[in-house]
């Protein structure tokens, strides 16, 4: 178990390292000059380079990537070149709203996907299950974004159920805060759930077939409890292994889900400093990202071990 | 699934004889008679098609502009599908953003296969290969699809041929891991060994006899993959990160809309439908040729 942690994690650190590596070159790679973007009207060659000395550009790339590198470890991803805020305060404002998005999609996709995906298992071969595999296959191939724009003409606009655009913090009117997320939590949620349902189906089949369910149900076990205690728990790894895989597609719909809500979140900040050519932005985004990536992997293999302790065993999680 | 008969591999003995050609004929005749897979299959074909031969069944150009006929309804004569902002015909926008994203979802895929089948034979195949290559799986998986295409928008400029290598690039470790999964599966088996103690060398082995099996899930991978690379074209123009106006793509066609999205709902609701109606068809017969290809395996 020590050993695995241990290697995981090494793993998980040169990741990051090469993740870190790849955001600063790509940075460097863009077209366009950050100092002139900042600069705006005032473009004589002393205020560029003053402006080139100030965010370090003027170094060679290994000074400025040692520089950024601790930089970053000390919580420190530069100021935007647009407004002059820290990235890492921008970062921190926009952050709550994306990770309080995610975490409601991912309870969406979880308990809707994961229910349906039970039933379509136990009713095998009955409506039931024809009715939650169409489901399913339409959640995969309906584009979310779309089913947002959708979901604000009619659900929104049309009936004035919901607040179309817009959020509140938690902290200030809990429920508004809730009443704002419904609509882009299902949204984002919704093509999540199509493939945990998808994954918890195949997985409850395959353990409903096994012969411990056999002889759990031989032994008189009611049938609640052989579905739930038995195969459920050992579907539970499959589901577990979607939310790692599915991390990145979460991210990415988070970034069309917040354009679409207009939520001043992570994925808005993403685009817009893209347009801006805001550099430090980019980079900082990008590696936050992909750090929060790596980090949650970690914990999807540590979650592995615990559900099930024969991967603790053989150490292979894939 | 409904067809126990299976027939194995009937050429272990005989190391030169890679594809049982038998299993394939099988494989053809079940999906054939899965409804839902020719179903999938027809609409497809007829998108396809339609997508093809749009400069033709269009009525008229992708961005001729009618301003006498702005915001008519669907089933107005002359446009069936009605028209949006600038009175540009939606049916015929549909049928060219269709070319663009059947487009977006054969390179990506080709991006995809060209780097992830020769990557994946490597990682299953050489031990010595397997760690590097998973690290490089990583170090792409931590880089989610949107912030790719956003970095590559930033440096190379948002295009339909910029969308499609960042959508190609974030299905590279899926199709490793498809791929390695196999090669690990068929090195152990009879057939490769013998061929191994014969003296083919890897390269044979590899060519010869393991890609040519594992070549069905290698098919079913990019059938499914095809349909999540038109739903990023999608995603990435409409975010302004991939194809441009005044070029036709059903993701443009979706933000134009959202602006007018209470006055015209109509030009939101068909693009969108034309989307699903693709991958949908795409999924159904991915998951029947899945079932035809591996009849024991039940998704």
């Amino acid at each position: 178990m020590r050993t695995y942690l241990l290697n995981r994690l090494w793993q998980s650190a040169l990741t990051l390292l090469l993740a870190s590596i790849v955001v600063f070159l790509g940075v460097r790679a863009l077209p366009g000059d950050p100092a002139l973007a900042f600069a705006g009207e005032e473009r004589d060659p002393e205020s560029l380079a003053a402006i080139r000395a100030r965010f370090g550009f003027d170094q060679p790339l290994l000074v400025q990537f040692w520089k950024f590198l601790t930089a970053a470890l000390s919580g420190d991803l530069g100021d935007s070149t647009r407004t002059g805020i820290p990235v890492t305060s921008m970062i921190g404002s926009a952050l709550p709203v994306t990770i309080q998005l995610s975490v409601f999609a991912l309870l969406v996709a979880v308990l809707v996907g994961g229910a349906t995906g039970v039933l379509a298992a136990v009713r095998r071969g009955r409506p039931a299950e024809w009715f939650a595999n169409a489901v399913a296959l339409i959640g995969l191939s309906v584009p979310n974004f779309w089913l947002g724009l959708i979901a604000i003409i009619y659900l929104a606009v049309g009936f004035g159920w919901f607040p179309a655009s817009g959020f509140v913090p938690f902290t200030v009117d809990p429920v508004a805060n809730l009443h704002h997320l419904v609509l882009p939590a299902l949204v984002l949620g919704s093509g999540l759930a199509a493939v945990v349902m998808r994954q918890t189906r195949s997985a409850m089949l395959e353990s409903l077939g096994a012969d411990y369910i056999r002889t759990a149900r031989a032994k008189g076990l009611s049938p609640r409890a052989v579905v739930g205690s038995h195969a459920l728990r050992n579907s539970l790894v499959v589901v577990v292994t979607i939310v790692g895989l599915q991390l990145g597609a979460l991210i990415s719909g988070a970034v069309v889900t917040e354009r679409i809500f207009a939520l001043p979140g992570f994925g808005k900040m993403t685009v817009d400093a893209v347009f801006q050519r805001d550099y430090p932005v980019i980079q900082g985004v990008v590696l936050v990202t992909a750090s929060a990536y790596v980090l949650i992997n970690f914990l999807v293999d540590l979650a592995y071990s615990l559900i099930d302790p024969r991967i603790r065993v053989t150490g292979a999680a894939s | 699934m409904s067809e126990p008969l299976v027939s194995e591999p009937p050429s272990k003995s005989d190391p030169e004889v890679a594809v049982p050609p038998l299993r394939r004929r099988l494989a053809l005749r079940r999906l054939a008679r899965n409804p839902i897979g020719v179903a999938g299959f027809v609409v497809l074909a007829l998108a396809v098609l339609a997508a093809l031969l749009a400069p033709l069944l269009a009525p008229y150009p992708a961005a001729q502009v009618h301003f006498d006929a702005q915001f008519q309804i669907p089933g107005t004569v002359g446009y069936v599908l009605g028209t949006d902002d600038l009175g540009r015909d939606i049916l015929s926008r549909i049928l060219f953003g269709l070319q663009a994203s059947l487009q977006v979802g054969v390179l990506a895929v080709a991006v995809a296969l060209a780097v992830g089948v020769p990557l994946g034979l490597a990682a299953g195949y050489f031990r010595a290969l397997d760690a590097l290559i998973s690290r490089f799986t990583d170090l792409m998986l931590a880089f989610p699809f949107l912030v790719l295409a956003v970095g590559l928008a930033a440096v190379r400029g948002a295009s339909l041929g910029n969308a499609a290598l960042a959508i190609g690039i974030s299905q590279i470790p899926g199709m490793i891991r498809v791929v390695r999964s196999e090669t690990l599966r068929l090195k152990n088996l009879d057939f490769v060994a013998a061929s191994v103690v014969d003296g083919a060398s890897d390269v044979w082995v590899l060519g010869r006899h393991i890609l040519p099996n594992a070549i069905s899930a290698v098919i079913v991978q990019a059938t499914v993959a095809i349909p999540v690379a038109i739903i990023g074209e999608a995603i990435l123009s409409f975010l302004g990160l991939g194809i441009q106006p005044p070029d036709p793509s059903l993701g443009t066609m979706l933000s134009d809309a959202q602006q007018y999205a209470t006055r015209a709902p109509w030009a939101a609701v068909a693009p969108g439908l034309a989307i699903m109606l693709v991958a949908l068809a795409f999924n159904l017969f991915g998951d029947a040729l899945r079932d035809a290809l591996d009849p024991r395996s039940s998704r």
